[in-house]
């Protein structure tokens, strides 16, 4: 890392919040595809190895990858000042639209039209959802045997079938799950 | 802590960030609970059709926690949950990100995220079946949900397209 060039552009703290604002209001379901284009491609704030290291970071922590990803990136540049920024930007325009919806749908959510409307919405998203769950699930399973599957089936079944506390289900099955991947190889 | 609303919003999602392995879709099963079955802050349609919202608005997923806050409390719900939700975690973030590079080769670091990978799927998957449970009521909508995950699997058509799908079917009345 130390030997590659430095970066070429500095963004200021203006450029780091609309940088954001911007990713923020143009990714439906998964804003990382369009922070990867913006930090990577057209601003060169970062290079893509970079911009990977920086998202494994947000990876490895818990809660939403790219809200981590925001401080992250954001603190790297501007400190605690960059970070709030970043984060800002992230949230700051879907916060004000889904507000203006929630604010609807208080309002209008028990008319009838509206309630078959979204029934269907919510039966489509469902399904987006199993698919995103394949997608992650099956290299795991297609794997040659090991432990990785049956923690995700303990953890299903304490949290979906058994509605056990996400914390408890967590702090029990964790511990084991990260002793067995250190001794994997 | 359960005396005023805001108060177990900001508990609630502050110690749920901390769990949140997987991001906002991991969580989804936790905020049913307490949202609805601890809390009887909605009912079961009301969580699916938030679900949905989030889902067809732009932005990060977790943005369903200030629609959660803002039935619960309004406004100042709205901005507590999403404040609760990602505060703990931003500054872990914060804190992790100047230390990072001594231990992101270390073993122990690597261990921890392979264990995670698991847990993660698991707790995504509880979130697809606790919130088909809410949301697939008649066959048709199971069928809907089928459709949508063999078609999302097999094509990269944007998701927009597949709500827009879903909600006119839904509009139709057969659901």
């Amino acid at each position: 890392m130390s030997d590659s060039p430095p970066v070429a552009v500095q963004p200021s703290l203006t450029e780091l919040f609309l940088a954001f604002a911007l990713v923020s209001i143009s990714g439906f379901g998964g804003a990382l595809p369009w922070a990867r284009r913006a930090i990577v491609e057209k601003k060169r704030w970062m290079t893509a190895e970079e911009f990977n290291e920086t998202f494994a970071l947000s990876q490895f922590l818990p809660g939403p990858n790219v809200i981590n990803f925001s401080v992250v990136f954001g603190s790297r540049f501007g400190g605690p000042a960059g970070a709030a920024v970043a984060l800002a930007g992230l949230l700051g325009p879907p916060l004000m639209i889904v507000t203006v919806l929630a604010i609807l749908y208080e309002r209008y959510g028990g008319v009838a039209t509206l309630s078959r409307i979204l029934t269907g919405v919510t039966a489509a998203a469902v399904g987006l959802l199993i698919a995103v769950v394949i997608k992650m699930a099956a290299p795991m399973f297609l794997k040659r045997w090991d432990s990785a599957p049956m923690f995700a089936i303990l953890a299903f079944t304490g949290v979906a079938l058994m509605h056990w506390p996400l914390p408890y289900v967590f702090l029990g099955l964790a511990p084991f799950s990260v002793a067995l991947a250190w001794f994997k190889r | 802590m359960n005396d005023h609303p805001l108060t177990s919003l900001a508990g609630y999602f502050a110690l749920l960030s901390l769990f949140a392995v997987g991001g906002a879709n991991a969580a989804i099963p936790e905020m049913h609970r307490v949202a609805v079955e601890l809390m009887h802050w909605m009912n079961d349609r009301q969580f699916a059709d938030m679900y949905a919202i989030a889902q067809m608005s732009p932005g990060p997923n977790v943005i369903i926690v200030a629609l959660i806050g803002y039935h619960v409390a309004g406004f100042a719900g709205g901005a507590v949950a999403t404040a609760a939700m990602c505060g703990p975690t931003c500054m872990l973030a914060f804190l992790v990100a100047r230390v990072w590079d001594r231990f992101k080769e270390a073993r122990w670091r690597i261990a921890i995220q392979a264990g995670m990978v698991p847990l993660s799927i698991g707790l995504i998957a509880a979130s697809a079946f606790v919130l088909a449970r809410s949301a697939d009521h008649t066959i048709y909508a199971g069928l809907i949900t089928a459709a949508t995950a063999a078609f999302a699997h097999a094509t990269r058509v944007n998701p927009l397209w597949m709500f827009l799908c879903g909600g006119l079917l839904g509009l139709s009345g057969w659901l």
